[in-house]
């Protein structure tokens, strides 16, 4: 795979103008497509730690803190801006990231998978528990910042959310297919296949894993906070497991050979659910269930996987 | 006197009621192509492993350059400059024969970086001319699942040599080759080593492979090692003629 394809620019063009377009015609989509784009930029992170065979359960964490760091930002310190969040709750994603990463970079697979369910159910737990601080299930309003030190009205604020939103998750997309292709992502997709010629080669497989899972961290951190700006709220469940697995689930459904797939996964994922959930209630659940079963079953490399080989056939006649 | 690359001293392992060294004394020279030889189960391997960190002797100790390298693990003594090849091939099987060889550089020159793609290093030239000396270069752009076996063999071995080792070891690199192969093959390497300087310790079953390729032998049995030398004197041995290779 050596430069983007033409396939690539056509879908981010797409993406692009359909993120821009879509809300301009129907404002009550601003919201959603922010939500789109700000779970695209944590499934990106699941995506990282899949190329090396490694399922996170407990990705949420990540995402919660983000959310969390902007939530007690604004309840401490008062009412923040915009371009700050988007630092600290990174910064902070990232830096947990890095503890937790040394431990679970020792173990792979289910172990893997496990512990980073553990660490996620702790954090759910303390947020749940120690009401004085959290306000516990009921979580904690998140009042509509400032950006870069200006107040805009609510209908204003929202398409620039969006836009910023957009803006972030391209340099993430861009960046992390980056990442993909240079020689640590290489070394991340040989941790899943020769982990023992890797060390052969006299490269240490913990690090190279390690730097996808802070990576991956930080790029959950980012998205808790876009998420919690756009919902204007925090709350346990951002961290809870169910969460995780909504963000393992994404990525496999829009295919996790690159970073398109993190973004079209979210689109199906969030569009079905906000469709359904309007006129059938809970069905939401049935048919995205549906969906990942045939795609899994028909189309293992998802969305992204299904519409390249469109592109193929098209191409062939 | 040439200089001692790799020391092994009084190593022992035993596997359940398997001895699988029993006291191995062996140093490795500057500049030689060491060939080891000996039945299936002898323990050959397990020198391989242990050597390079993968297992850890119950008794004994190596060396590398006079630098204890017992308890260092395979990462470790890679960089120090031991490189090896494979029995069974051990590649990157999703990516291409090029993508492995670019790790492999990446990994020798410490560019472990996020930013720049694999395919842009500045080793790639290298790495092609490395394939082209191995005689695989054609398949530098075929994944690795694709290739023969023999091939993956050649892949393997290059692998080893883009680390640009002191001291490489091969597990039977020319096992799982056709025989009217393994001549070339062996040309090749030998070349390859000579033109890089490179020592070698190599496992071999096939005599005609030993006489004309190791500058000396030593013989494996059950975890000992029964005699080393020039190979002209220990294929002569009677004892060795009549157990190890079987005349
Ligand atoms: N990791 C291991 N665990 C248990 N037994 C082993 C292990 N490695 C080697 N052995 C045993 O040790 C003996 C020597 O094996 P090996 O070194 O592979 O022989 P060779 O390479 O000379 O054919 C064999 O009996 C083998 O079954
Ligand atoms: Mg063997």
């Amino acid at each position: 795979m050596a430069r983007l394809s033409n396939l690539h620019r056509v879908l981010i063009a797409i993406a692009i103008a359909a993120s821009i377009i879509v809300p301009a015609l129907l404002p009550s989509w601003t919201t959603l497509v922010t939500l789109i784009l700000a779970k695209g930029i944590v499934v990106l992170g699941i995506i990282i730690l899949l190329q090396a065979g490694q399922v996170s359960f407990g990705h949420a964490m990540f995402f919660g803190l983000g959310a969390y760091s902007v939530a007690f930002w604004g309840k401490y310190l008062g009412t923040g801006d915009l371009l700050l969040y988007i630092v600290i709750a990174p910064v902070v994603a990232t830096l947990v990231g890095a503890l937790v990463g040394v431990f679970v970079v020792r173990y792979r697979e289910i172990f893997f998978g496990m512990l980073n369910l553990a660490f996620s159910m702790v954090l759910w737990s303390l947020l749940e528990k120690l009401y004085h601080f959290t306000n516990g299930a009921d979580g904690i309003r998140v009042a509509r910042p400032t950006i870069a030190g200006m107040a805009f009205p609510p209908e204003t604020f929202q398409y620039l959310l969006l836009y910023i939103t957009l803006a972030l998750a391209l340099v993430a997309s861009f960046a992390v297919q980056r990442y993909l292709d240079s020689p640590l992502g290489h070394m991340l997709k040989a941790i899943k296949t020769n982990e023992t010629r890797l060390e052969y080669l006299g490269v240490s497989a913990r690090k190279v894993l390690l730097i996808g899972y802070i990576i991956s961290a930080f790029l959950g951190g980012l998205g808790g906070a876009l998420v919690t700006v756009a919902q204007q709220i925090a709350t346990p469940e951002f961290a809870f497991w169910t969460k995780s697995g909504e963000f393992v689930f994404i990525a496999i459904l829009g295919g996790t050979a690159n970073a398109a797939g993190a973004f079209a996964g979210a689109a199906m994922f969030e569009i079905v659910r906000f469709l359904a959930a309007a006129k059938l209630a809970n069905a939401w659940q049935l048919i995205l269930g549906v969906v990942l079963i045939v795609i899994i079953m028909f189309a293992p490399s998802g969305l992204i996987g299904l519409l390249k080989r469109g592109a193929a056939s098209e191409g062939k006649r | 006197m040439s200089n001692v690359l790799i020391s092994a001293r009084g190593l022992k392992i035993r596997f359940g009621g398997v001895i699988a060294a029993d006291g191995i004394d062996l140093d490795v020279l500057e500049g030689e192509n060491l060939a080891i030889i000996g039945p299936n189960g002898a323990g050959k391997t397990t020198f391989l492993n242990m050597t390079t960190g993968y297992l850890r002797p119950q008794a004994g100790s190596v060396s590398f350059l006079g630098k204890d390298i017992t308890a260092l693990p395979p990462r470790t003594i890679t960089k120090l400059g031991v490189a090896r090849a494979f029995q069974i091939p051990q590649l990157f099987l999703e990516q291409t024969v090029m993508e492995n060889m670019l790790m492999s550089a990446a990994a020798r020159t410490g560019q472990m970086t996020g930013f720049r793609r694999l395919m842009d290093l500045p080793e790639r030239a290298e790495m092609e001319a490395l394939l082209d000396l191995v005689g695989v270069r054609a398949f530098a752009d075929r994944r690795t699942f694709e290739l023969p076996e023999g091939q993956r063999k050649l892949v393997d071995i290059a692998l080893a040599l883009a680390l640009k080792p002191r001291v490489l070891l091969m597990d039977e690199p020319t096992s799982g080759v056709a025989s009217a192969e393994k001549m070339g093959i062996m040309d090749i390497l030998t070349n390859a080593l000579k033109q890089q300087k490179v020592s070698s310790v190599f496992v071999e079953h096939d005599m005609e492979m030993v006489e004309r390729y190791a500058s000396r032998v030593a013989v494996w049995s059950s975890g000992k090692i029964q005699i080393v030398g020039p190979p002209s004197e220990v294929l002569q041995n009677a004892e060795v003629r009549a157990h190890v290779i079987g005349i």
